[in-house]
């Protein structure tokens, strides 16, 4: 037995496996109202809301957190897409 | 190294498996395995082992048990037959493919429907795909002989063995057997060491059956064929090892005289065994108790003459080793006594086809020999297969035509 079967606990990211889905969903974040839905419903834990920015001082503005797919392990499901109530996420046919 | 004893044979096996100490037993009762468990559950309760019995509420769950417990680095066993082992199916896979050195032993019987609690080896070929080892013992010496080698296999080449048994046949009958001590077995199989690394340990904690991408899966189950093949000479080597160490308990009786072993009618080694004629016209391949009577036959035609001479002879070969499949050795043998007629008689049938056996002998000899190769199906669901059935055999197995035939009566 040469090739060692056994795994370091927590390396199953090592996989990336992105390269299954067939559609790809592509946000579009000018019109997104940042609910944080498509992120809690994504069955594979990949969209991330990412955090907002630290207002600068006499900015005034929270800059609101916006959802960021990572590529490397959306199967393209489209769960967020079907889930977004303002139907920001389209699913594109996945061009390699 | 202890006497002879008249053992049942379940106990011969229990007895052995005491001896060899593993840490955890997990089984769930189904006839004609039971009384083995049931010896071993004795052992525990009475003080005189030390392993963790655990009862499992199925065939299932005991497989589940000793794969974990495997995975932890220690010996474990099991023992199934039939149904029982047809639920183990999915975690047989998961024991071969993690390359755990699991033992265990298949008292075979007969697979419902209809049901019937009776020997054949029907449930054992539903798995041989498996990725396990599978071993075949004639009688109750050679089931101790094959479970001792098939925990120094295991733990050598990191692959399951199952022992297979003739239920009831070896089960449940009575024989002469002698029990090698625990001492003297350790000897010869040391403690089980599994590799820092490859077992579960909270000191190091790995993660074992994770899953595998194409990019992956292929070499792993190619490598697991691969080093199923290479086992063969493992086999042979630690078979003669085992000669060497317990030098009374395997050697065949002689039949007659003769400088080289095939002059004297006798092959022996780990993977297979030919007994009869130097020159054999008709060769019955064969596995597991019936060999016993078919060897029998040979005796008796021997002794009205005739049988052992030039041409019309007759021989058995008995395959001890199915998984890996010992392709060469059986081509090899057949050519040397110069077989002319090949049968091939087994208790399992691949149902639309034939049997089993008889597609791995014909697909072996195929292009290598020149010989009719026959397929006999006997014994189904405990029918007995008397020297009579044998006889009728030898005689059909004579000539073209007919390749697959229930012998009944
Ligand atoms: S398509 Fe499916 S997997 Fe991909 S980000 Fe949306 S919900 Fe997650
Ligand atoms: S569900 Fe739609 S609106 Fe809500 S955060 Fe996701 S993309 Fe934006």
């Amino acid at each position: 037995m040469s090739i060692d079967i056994t795994v370091q606990p927590g390396s199953t990211t090592i996989n990336k496996t992105g390269g299954w889905r067939t559609f790809r969903p592509s946000t579009d974040l000018e019109h997104c109202i940042s609910c944080g839905t498509c992120a809690r419903v994504c069955p594979e834990n990949c969209i991330k809301m990412t955090a907002p920015l630290l207002p600068k001082e006499g900015l005034g503005v929270v800059p609101k957190p916006k959802p960021q797919t990572d590529y490397d392990f959306c199967k393209g499901c489209g769960v967020c897409a079907s889930e977004c109530p303002v139907k920001v996420i389209k699913m594109e046919l996945e061009r390699k | 190294m202890s006497k002879p004893q008249i053992l049942e044979g379940s106990r011969a096996i229990a007895l052995t498996i005491k001896n060899i100490k593993p840490s955890v037993v997990s089984a769930y009762p189904i006839t004609p395995q039971t009384h083995i468990v049931e010896d071993l559950a004795h052992f525990k309760a009475d003080g005189e082992a030390d392993y963790e019995y655990v009862r499992a509420e199925s065939e299932f769950a005991a497989a589940s048990i000793i794969l974990g417990a495997s995975a932890t680095g220690v010996r474990v066993y099991s023992s199934t037959s039939s149904q029982g082992l047809l639920l183990m199916t999915e975690v047989i896979f998961n024991i071969a493919g993690m390359r755990l050195p699991v033992v265990i032993t298949c008292a075979n019987r007969a697979v419902s429907a209809p049901i019937n609690i009776w020997n054949d080896a029907q449930d054992v070929m539903t798995i041989r795909d498996a990725g396990w080892i599978l071993l075949f013992a004639e009688n109750h010496q050679e089931a101790v002989t094959q479970h001792i080698l098939a925990y120094k296999i295991a733990e050598k080449l990191n692959l399951p063995v199952i022992v297979n048994v003739d239920g009831f046949v070896l089960t449940h009958s009575y024989e002469e057997v002698s029990i090698p001590s625990e001492k003297d077995i350790k000897k010869f199989l040391p403690d089980y060491q599994p590799k820092n690394g490859t077992y579960l340990d909270p000191a190091n904690p790995r993660t074992l059956g994770a899953f595998a991408t194409p990019a992956d899966y292929m070499e792993i189950r190619q490598e697991l064929h691969d080093d199923l093949i290479s086992a063969l000479p493992v086999i042979k080597d630690e078979y003669e090892k085992y000669n060497k160490a317990f030098p009374s308990l395997t050697h065949p009786v002689s039949a007659r005289g003769g400088s080289t072993p095939l002059e004297r009618g006798i092959i022996d080694n780990g993977l297979l065994e030919y007994y009869g004629s130097p020159r054999a016209k008709t060769v019955i391949v064969a596995m597991g108790s019936v060999v016993g009577t078919i060897k029998e036959v040979i005796d008796e035609k021997k002794s009205s003459g005739g049988i052992f001479s030039a041409g019309g002879g007759i021989g058995v070969l008995k395959l001890k080793t199915f998984r890996p499949f010992p392709a060469e050795e059986i081509i090899k043998i057949l050519k040397d006594v110069g077989a002319k007629n090949v049968a091939v008689a087994e208790k399992a049938v691949s149902l639309g086809y034939a049997g089993p056996l008889y597609l791995e002998v014909k697909a072996a000899v195929q292009g290598k020999i020149n010989a009719n190769v026959k397929n006999f199906i006997v014994g189904l669901g405990g029918r007995d297969v008397t020297r009579e059935m044998i006889r009728s055999i030898i005689a059909k197995a004579v000539g073209k035509g007919g390749e697959v035939e229930f012998v009944g009566k």
